[in-house]
């Protein structure tokens, strides 16, 4: 495992805090001109989301944490994992539900994931930036309405719940912006 | 990928910095301070622990010599003034090895002068005459808050800097959301007070408003006077803005014997701590015992002072080339 000094902390940077593997998001060089030097870091810890706030001695190590993203295709679901395989290598992970978290109401098989790794074995799941999925259920829409002025729910095969114009139907696809979950266009078949 | 040969500084900051710089001339030769230069490449260097410098080798003489890139002109400044120069001031490069950051470049501008027969107070007045001269006319007159250090750590904290109470410390920074300050610092308080005041008191100070803090603690003394009336404080101020330090000022200790003390517990310290070794400045303590006059000296920081003149969020946008590209 590597060590990482202060002086090597940038953002993006992996290591390991409180045993858990973490993502620094901005270091400052705090250094009063006669006084001891601080690096307040804020980090997001990689397991469960949060970002916190962190002060080291300037000069204090760390051990790198051993973190990857990958692009990964989305198998199946068995109820209790969710099966991930690298389509080059047939090598396959399995994620449980906190590394799936909120990407489960966009997985849809075969689409091609960033999965991070940690170790090895997943630790969150990123589905791609945009899905293409079918609408089973939405209320009829307004006839002759094509504006998509003010809009309504549907409900995606995956269970996602997006606002769509009026004019989309049950059994149409369309195109979701997973980053920002909203209704995209529809999609041509 | 920008073209790296480009200077990182819009062409306005180079123009505002080469504004101040004349302004600074001239607010001193109206009050016939001599401007110096002392070398910046010294056979040797500050023996403060915090302070890590930049070390190079000298091949011009029969033996290869270490030389040091100054971390301040202090020393040569004072052996300036032993020597009876009066008055003077200096804008030159200083050097720091490891600092770097939003506030910090390896290689900054300092401004270091020395009045003698200026108290603490004078000096503290004059630093901010030259604020003014220097922001008024780009940022209005900033309002001036003189304070001593304890009466502002404790309306900040409720807690007494002068008085080493762990416990009262420790329940501050884990309510005030530092539960990993304890750890950190241990049972020194020269490290609590840094870290408390860093994280802490220099975030509370209101904007757009000129600190002058006075009264440091006499562990944080450097090299300043301790207090005559009371040991427990020293003749050293700070003057911040927007919560950023700009300067470190002190009422010049001058006894050579206390000198020479303070300069062997800062190199048994080094020695403790596994710290680049540094021998003392034999010349400064000659100096010394030759006579100091009573002098106040202060230094500023002119790339932060730029960044606030120009509301500029990182010290390399006042640079035209950081260390990233120098």
């Amino acid at each position: 495992m590597a060590i990482y000094s202060t002086n090597e902390f940038k953002g993006g940077l992996k290591i390991m805090l409180d045993n858990d593997p973490c993502s620094i998001i901005e270091n400052e060089f705090v250094k009063p001109g006669k006084g001891q030097a601080f690096n307040r870091v804020k980090i997001r810890n990689l397991k469960t989301g949060r970002v916190i706030e962190r002060t080291f001695k300037s000069g204090d190590t760390v051990e790198s944490a051993d973190v990857v993203d990958v692009e990964i295709q989305y198998l199946y679901n068995d109820g209790e994992f969710w099966h991930f395989m690298v389509p080059e290598t047939f090598e396959q992970y399995q994620a449980d539900k906190n590394a799936v978290s909120d990407a489960l109401k966009w997985l849809k098989e075969q689409d091609i994931c960033t999965v991070t790794l940690w170790n090895d074995s997943p630790l969150s799941v990123t589905p791609p930036n945009f899905v293409e999925l079918s609408i089973t259920e939405t209320d009829p829409g307004l006839k002759g309405d094509t504006s998509g002025g003010g809009g309504k729910p549907a409900t995606l095969e995956t269970g996602a719940v997006v606002r769509v114009p009026l004019f989309v139907q049950i059994g149409e696809m369309i195109r979701v912006d997973t980053r920002t979950g909203e209704y995209v266009s529809r999609v041509k078949e | 990928m920008t073209e790296r040969w480009r200077p990182i500084c819009d062409k306005q900051h180079l123009r505002l910095r080469a504004q101040m710089l004349a302004k600074i001339r001239q607010f001193f030769t109206l009050r016939q301070v001599l401007e110096v230069e002392t070398p910046l490449l010294c056979h040797t260097t500050g023996t403060d622990p915090q302070l890590d410098f930049f070390a190079t080798t000298y091949h011009g003489l029969a033996q290869p010599t270490q030389l040091f890139l100054q971390t301040s002109p202090e020393f040569a400044m004072k052996r300036l003034l032993a020597a009876g120069s009066g008055s003077i001031y200096q804008i030159c490069k200083a050097f720091r090895n490891g600092e770097s950051g939003r506030w910090h470049n390896p290689e900054f501008t300092m401004l270091e002068w020395y009045r003698t027969d200026f108290s603490l107070l004078q000096l503290m007045a004059e630093v901010v005459a030259l604020l003014q001269a220097l922001l008024t006319p780009l940022r209005g007159a900033l309002p001036v808050r003189q304070v001593d250090y304890q009466t502002f750590f404790d309306e900040v904290t409720g807690l007494d800097p002068l008085v080493y109470q762990p416990a009262a410390y420790r329940q501050f920074v884990d309510s005030a959301g530092f539960p990993e300050a304890a750890a950190l610092c241990g049972d020194q308080q020269v490290l609590w007070l840094d870290f408390i005041f860093s994280h802490c008191v220099q975030p509370a100070m209101t904007a757009e408003t000129i600190y002058l803090l006075h009264g440091y603690p006499a562990v944080q003394s450097s090299l300043a006077r301790i207090n005559p009336l009371d040991a427990r404080i020293t003749e050293r101020f700070e003057v911040f803005i927007n919560g950023v330090e700009l300067g470190n000022g002190y009422f010049e200790l001058s006894d050579p014997q206390e000198q020479e003390a303070r300069f062997d517990r800062e190199i048994a310290y080094r020695s403790r701590h596994g710290l680049n070794p540094v021998a003392k400045d034999e010349l400064l303590l000659g100096a010394l015992r030759a006579g100091l006059p009573d002098c106040s000296g202060v230094a500023l920081g002119l790339d932060r002072l730029l960044m606030i003149i120009s509301d500029s969020r990182d010290i390399a946008e006042v640079l035209a080339f950081p260390l990233a590209n120098a």
